[in-house]
């Protein structure tokens, strides 16, 4: 049974519909991350489960009772929000105190409680300084030690790392993810940085434009993107659009060039289709002419991302992109005529209707209303 | 390479700025400060000072300091809480536009103008008056009248409260809208946010306004003048008259009650830099 539903969840501000039916069921010590280009209703919808704003339509479940008119001091949420949300005025100890105190908790068990969550968190020797004294990651420690005192039944992180620098981003992540699974805290993370939600997640949603356009887990996610969207939004995708000329044989044709995909077989003759292709499954050698599955190109540019080198390959109107080991990469120059064999069993297939454009990710306009 | 060093440009810049202080701030207070132990005639004597502990004097500074307190105290809670009304979230945008210009206006309205203002509203015969006389409730008898110390307190609230607004605004900007939800998440209601929280953090800005505004209140001359002719004994009106009267001309007893103000303030600046320290201990 869910612990925490989100059901048939709309929510307008103006004419702009931030969330346009939000379907979520998350068990209970589950972590679900909300990943979305901006504007795409993610933190609207954490939102509205943390009571600061009230959909349209639609209900919030937690635990079997509906929450969707309760106020937000009454909700029993602990959420960590984007940045400088600790109380200026208050110690480290005492910001992770302040909801104990408001709820009458006796003085020991405060002192005992907020220790804890202080080593907990690796703070444990900063409890006596005030916020403009902590770093930017320390400052965030101390809000989740804070979200975790009142014991929520949902924790709710609103892109908490995204102010900070990348070693503390992915040094913080993990931390949260073991807190969480030392808790065992149902939790509802939003982000719009892919590698953050892959990595510490039981399950992604991906949303856009209101909706979700995809749930599963992590590697369903990146290996089985069901939707345009979900392929260009999730890690770097190859996107080839073809039509099938063989659907016995999985052949398919784009730009001159005949291919074989496993995905065509059983598709009909004529089928405008979408060829996905991740660039590390893609085989680059120097051009020789003989391999199979194979389009013949030119190198354009190579991009260092260390272990690997990305290079951009132009294929007639076609380009692609294909990561190899870098120190392979240097024996393919940018000008090399090079052969980029495609993989025939794990390329993925999305159907094109016969008008429908490619999604262009683009950062939507955020919700007019608060 | 000269080794002569030139005055930065910065400096010489505040040149003028620093030549104002002097002459208009530094010199009248140290000729003040020394007209104040004159004699009428001669030599030096601390009886101008010590005057000041009769009547009608010492009356006139309790006088000054009741209307000074007042008027800040109610018009920094009032100020602060129009403020807030207008800065937060969900108060259409024009509000705070239409407030801070009408504020800029008011808190620099003052003297014959505003005492006219008053005496045509809220004098024995003004607008108000007579509109509630009409109507069966007269002000004048219940005990009001313009022309007292109760007149004077609701002539500089029109001053006061919008000073208030003008000051505290920057400060209620500051205060994060995370704060509020954080609070609440945490399950606090908004008067447990106000008092752990919000007044806190204000705190320092409200202590330095509320000074302010008794400053202001404390110097204002005209506008008492106007309204009471000299009827409400304050400080500024005694030192009027002591200063360039005809009959109680007596300048050296005037630079006393001056000299008296300035002591007024520093006490007040002793009990403030000691609170303003504390409140602000977290943002150091």
């Amino acid at each position: 049974m869910a612990y925490l539903e989100l059901q048939n969840l709309h929510r307008d501000f103006g004419t702009n519909k931030a969330l346009d039916g939000i379907e979520i069921q998350l068990g209970e010590g589950e972590f679900l991350s909300l990943l979305g280009p901006s504007g795409c209703g993610k933190t609207t919808a954490l939102r509205l489960v943390a009571g600061f704003d009230r959909p349209d339509q639609g209900r919030i479940v937690v635990d079997g009772k509906d929450v969707t008119r309760v106020a937000p001091n009454k909700r029993d949420m602990g959420m960590v929000f984007q940045a400088y949300s600790l109380f200026p005025n208050m110690t480290a100890h005492q910001n992770v105190e302040f909801g104990l105190r408001i709820r009458g908790k006796d003085r020991a068990d405060r002192r005992k409680r907020v220790d804890d969550l202080l080593e907990l968190v690796g703070l444990g020797h900063a409890g006596t300084r005030y916020p403009h004294q902590l770093s930017g990651g320390m400052q965030q420690r101390v809000a989740l030690a804070r979200a975790l005192a009142i014991e929520p039944r949902v924790l709710l992180l609103d892109e908490p790392l995204s102010a900070l620098d990348a070693k503390v981003r992915v040094q913080l992540r993990e931390e949260i993810r073991r807190i969480q699974l030392e808790l065992g805290i149902t939790t509802l993370y939003v982000t719009h940085d892919q590698e953050e939600a892959l990595s510490v997640s039981d399950h992604v949603a991906v949303m856009y434009r209101g909706r979700i356009e995809q749930m599963g887990s992590p590697a369903e996610m990146y290996t089985a993107p069901a939707t345009p969207f979900v392929a260009e939004f999730i890690g770097t995708m190859n996107r080839i659009e073809a039509t099938v000329v063989d659907p016995s044989t999985g052949t398919i044709e784009t730009g001159g060039v005949t291919l074989t995909v496993e995905a065509a077989r059983g598709k009909a003759r004529g089928d405008r289709v979408l060829v996905l292709i991740r660039p590390e499954t893609v085989e680059v050698a120097a051009a020789n002419g003989a391999g199979a599955n194979t389009m013949t190109g030119e190198v354009l540019t190579h991009t260092f991302l260390g272990p690997v080198t990305r290079l951009k390959i132009v294929s007639g109107q076609s380009s692609l992109i294909a990561d190899m080991p870098t120190a392979r990469a240097a024996a393919l120059p940018p000008g090399s005529k090079v052969d980029a064999a495609l993989p025939a069993t794990e390329a993925r297939l999305l159907d094109l209707k016969d008008d429908e454009a490619l999604p262009q990710i683009t950062e939507e306009p955020g919700p007019a209303g608060p | 390479m000269s080794g002569r060093r030139r005055l930065p440009l910065a400096w010489i810049v505040t040149l003028p700025f620093f030549a104002y202080t002097l002459l208009f701030m530094f010199l009248p207070a140290g000729s003040v400060l020394i007209g104040a132990f004159e004699g009428k005639t001669h030599g030096y004597t601390i009886s101008n000072v010590t005057t000041l502990f009769h009547h009608p004097y010492i009356d006139a500074f309790k006088t000054s300091i009741e209307i000074s307190g007042t008027t800040a105290l109610i018009g920094g809670a009032v100020g602060l809480a129009v403020a807030y009304a207008a800065i937060r979230e969900g108060t259409p945008r024009w509000v705070r536009s239409a407030l801070t210009t009408f504020s800029g206006v008011a808190a620099n309205f003052g003297g014959i103008p505003l005492a006219f203002a008053f005496i045509s509203t809220l004098g024995p015969l003004g607008i108000i008056t007579v509109f509630g006389r009409s109507h069966g409730w007269d002000p004048t008898a219940h005990g009001f009248s313009l022309f007292s110390k109760t007149g004077v307190e609701l002539a500089y609230m029109y001053f006061q409260l919008p000073l208030m607004i003008l000051v505290i605004s920057p400060a209620i900007d500051g205060l994060r809208k995370e704060w509020r939800e954080a609070s609440s998440n945490l399950g606090a209601s908004q008067l447990q946010f106000w008092r752990y929280v919000g007044v806190p953090v204000l705190m320092p800005s409200l202590l330095g306004a509320i000074i302010l505004l008794f400053g202001n209140a404390f110097a204002a001359y005209a506008t008492a003048y106007s309204l009471t002719a000299g009827t409400v004994n304050i400080v500024p009106i005694l030192i009027g008259a002591y200063y360039s009267g005809n009959v109680l001309n007596n300048p050296h007893l005037a630079q006393a009650m001056a000299f008296g103000m300035f002591a007024v303030l520093a006490v007040m600046m002793v009990f403030y830099i000691p609170l303003q320290r504390r409140a602000a201990r977290w943002a150091k």
